[in-house]
């Protein structure tokens, strides 16, 4: 197997996520309005975009496993469903905790924190689908389930962004966007390129580890198969 | 030899089996009616509102009360389906698995339609509710919003059955799904209840939602039925 | 700041107790294949 690539591709994610850290917490300067706690941006940001990475592979990988019934696909749809809901979590519990000592709330309805939640809950209810099946998981059923879930945070988003008007919108910039110091850009780049390896690491270590399953699977199928006999 | 039925002719005769059944379990109906009602005067007692304050609150609360309504209704009719193991001569019958969904929708949104029916009423006197806009939107975003709940709550009723606790599955599928169109349907419903806004945005998105999931649901439906 | 210490450690939390989850749930892959072998073997 390619573990010798996996591990050089580990270290290489510690290192970057070291050097991430040490960007984040030390090596840029600290934000003039905000202070030490828009420091949170530069983890908060990356976990995004690597939710913003994974959930659309799901998707993609979904309508590709209904296509050709491939095995390999629904290993690549488990694992980055579970990868981007690991990172959503952490999106959603950084968010506020940013939130509330620099714009005094926890939470608000807008686009993109409740297009962030309900792509939480659809798919927390993917992985609970593919939990409580019967006789396993039904990789079918749960590529449908995908489908559904991604075109409907579509909908959410406009659902929000037109519907829900009645309340002053804080707005969310990216950060720290007046005069951005160079610094600042450094340690968001950084942590962008740790957190993506990360998510390639963890999308990857829980792909074989699917893989795996799956020949067990099919061994006890076979050893069930050649008993009869 | 016989040739495969046509979409119109599985259409109506599903329908129209569906419907007799439904007439002929009148306890079903009852208890359905009986849990709608509850629901009504649990949500009507535990907001005590003004006038103005349940014009503007009104449209949240009784999609919130038709939706759990509706979810008791849908687990009811796919139940029935697997006691009389009806799914498997649906998977091996030579109708097209689409007219079979189709169908099955058309027969679960009567069956809301009613609950509803017989639930805004009883909103409206406990509230004292009033419309200040055109009350034929109202019907409009009714028949959208149920629509929209009764299609994605057939396809996942589908997918649940195919669950263990199934009951609870539903409902675990069906709610982040239809959050947007229960924001839309009830912008449109409070728009036009305060008279505030318009509720035209709301409705057109409601009809896109509903069919894009028409679609989608009838593309798939064959797929999930048959899933092994 | 407390609010930036509690983001990190709540995000590396979540990730740390992921990749225990993954871990965890190799040992059991193949304490199974182990099993296979037995039985395959007998």
């Amino acid at each position: 197997m390619s573990s010798k690539l996996f591990t050089a591709f580990a270290l290489m994610t510690l290192v970057l996520l070291s050097w991430g850290l040490y960007e984040a917490m030390i090596g840029a300067p600290t934000e003039a309005t905000m202070g030490a706690v828009q420091r949170i941006f530069y983890y908060h940001v990356p976990c995004a975009w690597v939710m913003f990475l994974c959930f659309p592979a799901n998707f993609l990988a979904s309508i590709a496993y209904l296509a050709k019934r491939n095995a390999a696909m629904d290993a690549f749809a488990v694992s980055t469903a579970e990868v981007g809901l690991v990172f959503c979590t952490i999106v959603l519990l950084t968010g506020p905790i940013w939130g509330k000592p620099v714009w005094g709330i926890w939470w608000t309805w807008d686009a993109r924190l409740t297009s962030t939640l309900v792509l939480w809950l659809i798919y927390v209810s993917y992985l609970m689908l593919r939990k409580f099946s019967i006789g396993g998981p039904n990789p079918v059923l749960a590529a449908s389930l995908a489908i559904f879930g991604c075109i409907d945070a579509v909908f959410v988003w406009g659902a929000i962004r037109w519907f829900r008007t009645q309340h002053p919108q804080p707005v969310f910039g990216g950060g720290a966007n007046s005069g951005i110091d160079p610094r600042m850009m450094h340690a968001f780049f950084v942590n962008m390129a740790a957190f993506t390896a990360l998510g390639i690491l963890l999308v990857w270590l829980r792909y074989t580890l699917e893989r795996v399953h799956q020949r067990v699977e099919e061994a006890h199928a076979m050893k069930a198969l050649g008993g009869a006999q | 030899m016989t040739l495969a039925p046509s979409f119109a002719s599985t259409l109506r005769n599903t329908l129209t089996k569906d419907l007799r059944l439904e007439w002929r379990s009148k306890d079903a109906i009852n208890s359905m009616l009986f849990f709608a009602l509850l629901v009504v005067v649990i949500f009507s007692f535990s907001f005590d509102l003004t006038a103005e304050e349940s014009r503007r609150i009104a449209g949240g609360l009784i999609w919130v009360a038709l939706l759990f309504a509706a979810v008791v209704a849908l687990n009811q009719t796919w139940a029935r389906e697997l006691r009389n193991q009806v799914l498997d001569a649906y998977r091996i019958a030579p109708s097209p698995l689409e007219a079979l969904f189709f169908a099955k929708v058309l027969g679960n949104f009567i069956f809301v339609s009613v609950l509803e029916l017989l639930i805004t009423p009883l909103f409206i006197v406990f509230y004292n509710l009033r419309s200040i806009g055109p009350s034929y939107e109202l019907i409009i975003v009714s028949i959208l919003g149920n629509w929209a709940l009764v299609v994605n709550g057939t396809f996942f009723g589908a997918i649940s059955i195919r669950t263990r606790s199934r009951e609870v599955m539903l409902p675990l599928l069906l709610f982040p799904i239809s959050i947007p169109a229960i924001l839309a349907m009830v912008s449109a419903t409070t728009a036009t209840l305060t008279g505030e806004g318009s509720a035209y945005l709301p409705l057109v998105f409601l009809a896109v939602y509903d069919l894009v999931f028409t679609i989608l649901g009838l593309f798939l439906f064959q797929t999930v039925l048959q899933a092994e | 700041m407390r609010f930036l210490y509690a983001a990190y450690l709540i995000t590396w939390g979540v990730i740390i107790a992921y990749i225990i989850t993954v871990l965890m749930g190799f040992k059991k892959v193949s304490d199974e294949m182990k099993d296979l072998e037995k039985d395959k073997r007998l």
